[in-house]
């Protein structure tokens, strides 16, 4: 009789087998939003308590929670949206994800497979839409292959240059009964082996040449933070024991500390005046986990004309892309790194670099961060320097809009450890960094976690200050209010003409008044004499907090390598007044 | 070039454009040729040529054969692009190799009668091209070779009453023993 037969644990419903598969891969927090092609699986997860759910206010908040949390944490971001406009509107996060390489696992709901293709309520071609903004993604048509799809989908979200994927699961699928198995390598497709171990010939040539350099830089990028812990020490062991300069992309801060004693600052359009002329002047460039980006490189004829070039890149694509490199080496960073360390400690010696360090001292000299300080207003690179000293001795984790805050608080505020600066680099997306708040404070409950935003930002993603206040989440937005779009005004400023075409904020809303309204709490602080005592009250503040920072209106980030510059064409701070300004762009049209 | 006023440097590129013929072998699952074509379109690469079919069905392996020009970073870029699709199995040169043999197949249909008619024939016969399809005022002829020759053909036929071409595009394989 069948009521005899022994029930099979591993016999369950597709819904099922998603929050089991959730539970295999230790997922403990989920972002989502419910609707009508994934109510099987949200009734799944609400009679279990393995996987918490975190409710957000629009998909797109869930998708940047999981990227925070997947930054903050080197563990991979899982969102769970419904069909049709669910899975639309996470297109913005996953190609966000994609260009910063971070791992999501994003299950969407879909039409039952019988109406898939009819325009049915809610359907939209999700696989289609997602293939260019994910890693890999997936619709699963029989429930028995869904176990399967899961596994590979963490697998491929995690490994070789980590990214998002989706997988796309029928509502058919959600209430059909299969078998489900655990993870095995057999998930995998055979065609996936990304290399994790770098040629051992092309390790002993780099460390000849990084051996032999008279003006050598790191440049290390965000792949070193993706590749782990390990990496990082392993970088900073390495610019020990060569004595080479470092400087990184706005992706790697905080992989090499901001105080340590051969650090140059950022580098790139707004990167240091030091960074961007020992990139231009080098003989030898070690760019570990670095993508040599537009905003890096400058006009790419004129980069670092005279050196010797060597990247490690897990990504074989990433090689020879954009600038040609000497001595590419295919692998994990960190693995890398171990290697050409250990090559260097047994056959080579510290090269002697203190001529070119005398060089860099009078680069440094020029104080390529100064700006003119101010006892009225607030100038908001002051604010991020306050800012920066409030929360030492702070357990902090900041994360940024996208704009002029955004390029200050990366000059600005000193990262001293990886995984604690999440910002939206490769995507730029406006409305980044106040959900990806909200998805580190779930990863990380006791620390300060703070958002860096501007006026304008903060508005396109301000809804999940509701879903903050909700999961008791106490994130701290810190708006730097310039009343625009502080880097399109300075694009306009200076590229056309001081026409400022809708990029003043209009209506600003009273920020004080909205996070009340959200049940969270509000701060305005204009004075410089004031910041201090704000920031320390903003810190003791254990719930959402909206900190409406009001800052000089017309600042200009700089320096600035202005478009179809070389790196040794910088704008600096204290040099750029209307002739040199004008100067220095000159070539771009529409310059009064 | 002057450059605009953008946040972008326009650069001019010089290198010379390359012809370069690709096999990928990729997984034959759906959606894979979506991937393919979706990569090329949204990455701004040509395609020339593009043919598939299930090759190996009992290890689920389909071939694709592509066509593309670019400059020689471009076709650098082009297969390491495919090569880290998660669906592909292998990215192969053929260009590179030297070592491999092309053809197209071609069905060139011409309506005509009288001088045209006979002069068809003729070169088809010279081309090596068989006729399929035949009625008193119109042939199909059949062609297979490499691009250029079939190219060759199609001109000749062009002010003889040329109707109508279908073509299968390119597929490659390596001369010699090995297989790839
Ligand atoms: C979603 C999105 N839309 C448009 C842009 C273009 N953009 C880049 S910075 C910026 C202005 C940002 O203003 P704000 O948040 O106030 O920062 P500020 O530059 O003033 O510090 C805009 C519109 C973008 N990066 N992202
Ligand atoms: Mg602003």
């Amino acid at each position: 009789m069948s009521d005899s037969k022994p029930h099979d644990p591993n016999q369950m419903t597709g819904a099922a087998m998603i929050v089991r598969a959730l539970a295999d891969h230790g997922v403990k927090h989920i972002f989502g939003y419910p609707g009508g092609a994934v109510l099987p699986i949200y009734d799944e997860i609400y009679q279990q308590s393995e996987v918490e759910h975190i409710l957000v206010r629009h998909e797109q908040g869930a998708g940047h929670a999981a990227e925070g949390y997947a930054r903050s944490t080197g563990l991979p971001g899982v969102v769970l949206v419904t069909s049709g406009p669910g899975a639309t509107n996470m297109v913005t996060p996953l190609a966000d994800a994609l260009m910063d390489s971070i791992p999501l696992v994003c299950i969407t709901g879909q039409v039952p497979t019988h109406l898939i293709g009819n325009d049915a309520f809610q359907e939209c071609d999700t696989v289609g839409i997602t293939r260019p903004c994910t890693k890999h993604n997936w619709l699963v048509r029989d429930v028995n292959d869904l176990a399967k799809v899961l596994h590979e989908a963490f697998y491929v979200a995690t490994t070789g240059r980590p990214g998002p994927v989706v997988v796309d699961v029928p509502k058919d699928v959600q209430f059909a009964t299969g078998t489900y198995h655990p993870p095995r390598k057999s998930d995998v497709h055979i065609s996936y082996s990304p290399r994790v171990k770098g040629d051992a010939n092309a390790i002993r040539k780099a460390v000849s040449l990084l051996a032999g350099a008279k003006k050598p830089i790191i440049y290390s990028g965000g792949g070193v933070i993706n590749s782990g812990l390990a990496a990082s020490k392993l970088l900073r062991e390495l610019v020990e024991v060569t004595g080479f300069p470092i400087t990184s992309t706005l992706m790697g801060l905080g992989a090499y500390p901001a105080s340590g004693p051969n650090w140059l600052g950022m580098l790139g359009m707004h990167g240091t005046y030091e960074a961007n002329m020992a990139m231009h002047d080098c003989d030898v460039m070690l760019c570990v986990g670095a993508r040599f980006d537009d905003r890096i490189t400058g006009r790419t004829d004129a980069f670092s004309p005279n050196s010797k070039k060597i990247h490690i890149d897990i990504d074989p694509s990433s090689i020879n892309k954009n600038i040609r490199v000497d001595i590419p080496i295919i692998g994990d960073c960190g693995n890398v790194l171990g290697d050409i360390l250990q090559v260097f400690k047994s056959e080579a010696k510290k090269p002697d670099t203190k001529d070119w360090w005398k060089t860099i001292a009078t680069w440094r000299a020029r104080n390529s961060l100064a700006y003119k300080t101010n006892n009225d207003v607030i100038l908001p690179q002051y604010a991020i320097q306050r800012l920066f000293e409030a929360t030492r001795g702070h357990d902090t984790y900041i994360t940024t809009e996208v704009g002029q805050h955004q390029m200050w608080a990366a000059q600005f505020f000193g990262f001293e450890e990886p995984h604690r600066w999440m910002t939206s680099g490769g995507l730029g997306t406006m409305g980044y960094g106040l959900p990806a708040a909200l998805g580190v404070q779930v990863a990380h409950p006791d620390s300060l976690v703070i958002d860096i935003g501007g006026d304008a930002s903060v508005q396109m993603t301000m809804q999940e200050m509701s879903a903050a206040v909700q999961h008791e989440l106490p994130i701290k937005i810190f708006i730097l209010n310039n009343q625009y779009m502080g880097m399109v005004r300075q694009w306009q400023q200076l590229l056309h003409g001081n026409r400022l075409s809708h990029s003043y904020s209009e209506a600003l809303p009273d920020f004080v008044k909205l996070a009340e309204a959200y049940g969270g709490v509000g701060f305005q602080c204009s004075k410089p004499g004031d910041l201090d005592g704000a920031l320390q009250e903003m810190i003791k503040v254990k719930k959402p907090v909206l900190f409406d920072c009001r800052v000089a209106a017309l600042e200009n980030c700089f320096p600035m390598i202005p478009s179809g510059k070389a790196h040794n064409e910088m704008l600096l701070p204290l040099e750029a007044n209307d002739e040199a300004t004008a100067a220095a762009f000159a070539g771009g049209k529409a310059l009064v | 070039m002057e450059q605009p006023a953008s946040a972008y440097f326009m650069e001019e590129r010089h290198d010379p454009n390359e012809t370069h013929t690709l096999t990928v072998l990729v997984a034959n699952e759906p959606g894979v040729l979506a991937r393919v074509i979706g990569l090329f379109s949204g990455r701004g690469y040509n395609i020339e040529s593009l043919t598939v079919s299930e090759t190996e069905s009992h290890k689920h392996v389909s071939r694709i054969t592509i066509v593309t020009t670019g400059t020689p970073m471009v076709i650098t870029q082009i297969k390491h692009q495919l090569d880290r699709m998660i669906p592909v199995h292998r990215v192969v040169d053929m260009t590179l190799t030297g070592r491999s043999i092309e053809r197209e197949l071609a069905m060139v249909k011409l309506r005509g009668t009288g001088e045209h008619r006979v002069e068809a024939l003729r070169l088809a016969e010279a081309f090596r091209a068989r006729v399929i399809d035949a009625t008193i005022e119109s042939f199909v002829f059949e062609i297979t070779g490499n691009t250029g020759k079939i190219n060759q053909f199609i001109d000749l036929m062009r002010p003889l009453g040329l109707v109508e071409i279908s073509r299968t595009g390119v597929a490659a394989i390596s001369r010699g023993p090995e297989g790839m």
